[in-house]
């Protein structure tokens, strides 16, 4: 018998915690298949959010550090400053990144650190019950936007990878998702390029991931993953923002 | 060789000399000129360093070097302190070590860049959220502060825990003959926590998120009896001219610098008065204290603030002796000869006041 696919041995035999239909736990599964595949268990360390991504470590076989909510991509720049040779990742969400950590995430991007951000973009603060995020869509019914998201009170959904795009210090930066097979496929190929990107010193780089939230968005497993397509990537286009050849 | 140095710099050297190499800083006055010399020095010593976008961001670059084993520190005054707690508490709990330094500026709020010791509370009674303390150490020359920095980088790998330095803003700015001849390298810690990829070893993790209560307990527990550890062991102080003495005055960094000059003029006047000069301020010198007050009735505080330190006075004294204040908030550095009229005016109070009988 021919096997297909097998559970990456990096991935701990451990029950994810994550609602069912939820993103994070394909997500999880693609980092550890890529850095099996690129035989980088030796070299690699994550930094953990705050966030439905805080308890990785429970899930990853490699070095994994927590970092204070928002604050990822300084404690990766410490990291990554001082030991060149690591691969250092931040997994950060749409609160995490966009909203108290922007200072950190757009000056570790600006200073062209050599790290990559996984950007997780589900549109809410999931493990808080569901509240409005930086990414929220317009009219996008949340706990803290009970009547839909209102511009003129709590303005427009932040495109992060746009935003980076303008900084000189950015390398590689590619919106993907993962609602289907397909998309998977092609977040594990953006992944694998930006990690292979910072193992050649290219700089800062950004992989972010729309990923279904069914729980806060109040919809079935499917039902979210339709919406991606039709109403959120309309919002966050997917595909490579920013690709700058490395020298 | 003794050089001229101010006390930023002087810092600045002893924590490269130290082996630190990795900081961290943000610009705020009065530290800057420690900053400016991690800049040009760092990269000569083959260190790291980055001015970070906020303080914020520096104490958390902190705790990613200091996860990867590096000697880390950053340094910032009041405001900026503030802004840290965050990161010193996760450094605290992560049981990361690390030396952050406050050059204390006058305060609350923005107050002003002139020297004050003002953030005692903050720096001794843990500061940031949650149930943990840090060592703090209190330097009064600048010598001083490069004796207290190998001391604080050795004490925070000994005990994996943050580190304060509490200067002020006058320490930091003043320039004074140093030497570092006398510097030692701390030791290098077996450091069995550090991650730099799980290579022919199982992967490890930091953090301090503990769903289980009952974890989260026995995790407090085991920091608690590391600071007991630290109350027994790592209690500094000095004395001047204790022996005699029927006055005690206790006063720390530059606030004591004062008071010597005003207890010489005290002396020369045949006023019996002593210093007690707490070097740790957290662990506080309460023992030596207490066991002052077996053959001292009276206790001067001297504080640059409207009364902090005086508070574990108090507790040290536990209600023996009678406690007397001074205190100059608001970045006011007042001459010896004011404290020592003071001083004066409560010893003779105490004396001939008819309050208490002389011993």
């Amino acid at each position: 018998m021919k096997t297909v696919y097998a559970r990456p041995k990096l991935l701990k035999e451990a029950h994810f915690h994550y609602c069912p239909g939820c993103g994070h736990g394909i997500i999880n599964r693609l980092l550890m298949e890529v850095i099996e595949e690129m035989g980088l268990q030796g070299e690699a360390v994550c930094v953990a959010p705050a966030g439905c991504g805080m308890l990785l470590y429970n899930y990853f076989e490699i070095d994994v550090i927590e970092s204070a909510h928002g604050r990822g991509s300084a404690v990766a720049t410490g990291i990554k400053r001082v030991r060149p040779d690591t691969l250092v990742f931040s997994y950060q969400g749409d609160g995490d990144l966009a909203a108290i950590g922007t200072a950190e995430g757009f000056h570790a991007a600006n200073r062209g650190e050599n790290i990559t951000v996984i950007f997780v973009n589900n549109g809410v603060y999931g493990m808080t019950g569901g509240q409005m995020a930086p990414t929220t869509l317009l009219d996008q019914v949340t706990t803290t936007t009970p009547a839909g998201r209102d511009s003129v009170l709590a303005g427009h959904p932040v495109r992060i990878c746009e935003v980076f795009s303008m900084l000189d210090g950015t390398s590689y930066l590619e919106r993907v998702a993962v609602n289907k097979p397909a998309a998977v496929i092609k977040t594990k190929k953006a992944i694998t390029k930006a990690f292979r990107r910072q193992l050649d010193g290219c700089g800062f780089s950004l992989v972010e991931i729309l990923a279904p939230c069914p729980t806060n968005w109040k919809m079935g497993p499917h039902e979210a993953c339709v919406w991606i397509d039709e109403v959120m990537s309309k919002q966050f286009p997917l595909g490579v923002v920013k690709e700058v050849p490395c020298t | 060789m003794k050089r001229l140095m101010s006390g930023n710099a002087a810092l600045a050297e002893a924590a490269i000399l130290s082996g630190c190499t990795a900081y961290f800083g943000y610009p705020i006055t009065p530290q800057n000129e420690l900053t400016e010399y991690m800049a040009k020095r760092m990269a000569d010593a083959g260190g790291v360093f980055i001015q970070s976008e906020s303080e914020i961001a520096a104490i958390n670059m902190v705790l990613g070097a200091a996860a990867t084993g590096a000697r880390a520190m950053t340094s910032s005054s009041g405001p900026g302190i503030s802004l840290k707690q965050e990161g010193i508490s996760y450094l605290a709990a992560d049981e990361l070590p690390a030396v952050i330094v406050n050059m204390v500026r006058g305060g609350p709020g923005m107050g002003n860049i002139s020297a004050s010791q003002s953030d005692y509370l903050q720096a001794t009674q843990g500061g940031g959220h949650g149930d943990y303390r840090t060592i703090v150490l209190a330097p009064g020359s600048v010598q001083e502060l490069t004796e207290v920095v190998p001391l604080a980088f050795d004490l925070a790998d000994k005990y994996r825990s943050p580190v304060i330095i509490l200067g002020d803003g006058m320490l930091g700015q003043m320039m004074e003959p140093v030497d570092f001849d006398n510097l030692r390298r701390p030791p290098d810690y077996e450091k069995d926590y550090v991650l730099t990829g799980a290579k022919g070893r199982p992967a490890r993790m930091i953090r301090s998120l503990i769903f289980d209560t009952k974890l989260q307990e026995e995790h407090n527990w085991k920091l608690f009896r590391k600071f007991q550890q630290m109350e027994q062991n790592e209690v500094r102080y000095e004395t001047y001219l204790t022996d005699d003495a029927e006055m005690i005055v206790i006063a720390y960094g530059i606030g004591a610098r004062i008071v010597r000059g005003a207890i010489k003029r005290l002396r020369q006047e045949n006023l019996k008065v002593g210093l007690l000069r707490p070097i740790t301020l957290w662990p506080f010198p309460a023992k030596a204290l207490k066991e002052m007050a077996k053959t001292v009735n009276d206790f001067f505080v001297f504080e640059m603030s409207a009364g902090q330190m005086v508070q574990d006075v108090r507790l040290a004294l536990e209600g023996k002796g009678h406690i007397h204040f001074y205190g100059r908030p608001g970045g006011v550095i007042p001459m010896p000869v004011e404290l020592s009229r003071i001083i004066s005016r409560h010893y003779y109070q105490e004396h001939f006041g008819g309050k208490r009988k002389k011993r």
